[in-house]
């Protein structure tokens, strides 16, 4: 858990980069901090790991105040991502991964062990890798081994600053699932930078939206669209917030609010599963003949189908 | 990328048939004789002049890699400045310049022309060094640090791997230097292949002239390469860059 606690930071006489923010990142959410650039998300996140100073208030980590720890320890437990990934060019593969390990005197076997395993997470075969040097990898491959290295020692939690920044955007996307699925097993506390809204609302448990050091908003992705605080927010997450909500929801979710309409005996053109989410799903609807998709459950069993009021229905109630 | 591979070959075999060309030319005229005749001597000036070399280069390495270590360290960026300008306005005096001055304060000898060319060598290695430790890219300190890297394991796991390079093309430049500028310490009595390069100038024997200066650059060469020898075995494969 990292809470802030009126945390201000001011860079030589006047300029305030973070301004009096105070929010709490609870265990195992992946929190993102989300603002134009120069807002300070850099710095706000720099200051867990006290790579910056703080100039006032304070930051706890697991209610312990991070002033009172000692740096380098603080460091080693928790994870450091950076967008342009800080491989270092002169270890190889294997030593990257294993560096904080190694740090903490691991024994050889455990190091291995652990090597194996981090790389399955991120589907790359541990031997072809080992001896290969940074240098030889894609940039999605040494955004990977970034990752990973940051998750090494285990830690419980991990700053990410534009991790997938500098990656193409298919690419990106593929990263950032694969990320997801890890969160899911690992549960990690997770302070993620990013400066798009898309990535964002995907990522996050949670979004802090910053600008100019002061935090906007914090609240969860489909609150921040549904309900932005301010005229600031509402421009930020953009006139489309209503689309970008729905790629949040499933149809799954719909369900629970709404019947599906029923399907006697018609035949629809195209089917959607039942875990697709509805900014997809509409896609598909806008597709068809119809105007309207079946909709089918793990088994590929129709169970009803699916049109644009249904959808438009369980939007207005949902910002009711 | 195919049209410089042919000038570089090109100027290469030039370059070779220039050097078989002159040793033919200087063997058959029996240029290299007076090295047999005087074979003893020979032995003597060329140990010396190693010795000088050594002495000088090592004792520079050992100062200019550590005081450019120091004052890359975060605490000490202020000395940088002064400690570059002075160094560089070192390197602005010419190196006969710096023997007769060096000659006027420790008198004349071996000593002197050593302390010579020690001073001589500082430059290059101290300013390659530092350029080295510069360049190496601020995010992989950053992630370092963020990583929890204590300062010491920053500079000999990050900074020093990723700047040998450089260091080391530093130390070869000023070696190699230094062997052709050792010629000039038989003036201030320092002895070494200079000897026979100064006294072959006097009285006009070019067998003389030419077999101390053709060991000299002979030796230049051989130290290059073998420096580039530790060169690949010192800098870490992930960093070269072909
Ligand atoms: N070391 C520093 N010295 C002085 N000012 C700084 C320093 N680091 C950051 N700033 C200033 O603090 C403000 C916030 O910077 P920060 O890097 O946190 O922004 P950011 O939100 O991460 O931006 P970006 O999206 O461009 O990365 C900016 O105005 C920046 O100029
Ligand atoms: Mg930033």
């Amino acid at each position: 858990m990292i809470e802030y606690n009126e945390v201000t930071k001011v860079f030589g006489k006047d300029v305030r980069a973070v301004d009096n923010v105070s929010f709490k990142v609870e265990s195992g959410d992946i929190v993102v901090l989300l603002g134009p650039s120069g807002c300070g998300k850099t710095t706000l996140l720099r200051m867990v790991n006290r790579l910056e100073s703080i100039t006032e208030g304070n930051i706890l980590v697991n209610n312990q105040r991070i002033a009172d720890l000692n740096e380098i320890e603080l460091r080693r437990e928790i994870g450091y991502v950076i967008q342009s990934n800080g491989l270092f060019p002169n270890m190889t593969i294997e030593q990257n991964v294993t560096i904080v390990p190694n740090l903490l005197g691991w024994d050889k076997e455990k190091k291995e062990e652990r090597y194996q395993y981090l790389m399955n997470l991120v589907g790359m075969d541990p031997d072809d890798y080992r001896k290969r040097y940074p240098h030889e990898l894609s940039g999605g491959q040494q955004q990977r081994i970034g990752v990973i290295r940051a998750l090494a020692a285990d830690p419980p939690a991990m700053l990410m600053d534009e991790p997938f920044g500098a990656l193409d955007p298919i690419i990106r996307e593929k990263v950032q699932d694969e990320f997801l699925a890890i969160q899911r097993e690992l549960h990690k506390t997770v302070l993620f930078v990013s400066h798009d809204i898309n990535e964002a609302i995907k990522m996050g448990d949670k979004i802090a939206l910053l600008r100019d050091g002061k935090l906007m908003q914090y609240d969860t992705p489909a609150n921040i669209l549904q309900n932005p605080a301010n005229d600031f927010v509402a421009q930020f997450v953009g006139q489309d917030r209503t689309i970008k909500s729905l790629s949040i929801h499933y149809i799954e979710d719909l369900m629970k609010h709404k019947q599906l309409n029923e399907t006697t005996d018609q035949k629809f053109s195209k089917q959607v599963p039942v875990n697709m989410n509805l900014r997809d799903a509409l896609g598909n609807i806008l597709e068809s003949d119809e105007k309207e998709v079946a909709v089918t459950d793990e088994n590929q069993k129709v169970i009803g189908s699916i049109d644009f009021s249904l959808i438009s229905q369980y939007v207005s109630e949902l910002s009711q | 990328m195919n049209s410089q591979k042919v000038i570089t070959w090109t100027v290469r075999v030039f370059i070779y048939f220039l050097v078989i060309a002159f040793f033919y030319w200087t063997i058959k005229n029996q240029y290299f004789s007076y090295i047999f005749e005087n074979i003893e001597q020979f032995k003597v000036l060329v140990i010396e002049h190693l010795q000088i070399v050594g002495l000088s280069s090592a004792m520079a390495i050992l100062v200019s890699i550590p005081s450019a270590i120091l004052v890359t360290r975060p605490k000490f960026k202020r000395l940088e400045g002064i400690v570059s300008t002075v160094a560089n306005f070192g390197y602005t005096i010419p190196n006969m310049a710096i023997l007769a001055l060096m000659m006027g304060v420790l008198g004349i000898g071996f000593k002197t022309a050593v302390f010579a060319l020690f001073l001589y060598s500082i430059l290059p290695i101290y300013r390659n060094t530092v350029a080295g430790i510069h360049s190496v890219n601020p995010n992989l300190i950053d992630a370092a640090k963020g990583i929890g890297f204590k300062p010491h394991q920053i500079l000999f796991r990050v900074e020093l791997p990723n700047a040998a390079y450089a260091i080391i093309a530093g130390v070869r430049t000023a070696v190699v230097i230094n062997i052709g500028a050792t010629a000039l310490a038989y003036l201030i009595g320092g002895g070494g292949l200079g000897n026979w390069i100064f006294m072959g100038i006097k009285v006009f024997d070019d067998s003389i002239l030419l077999s101390g200066a053709v060991t000299v650059t002979l030796l230049a060469v051989i130290t290059d390469y073998l420096l580039r020898g530790v060169e690949r075995l010192v800098v870490p494969k992930g960093t070269k860059r072909s």
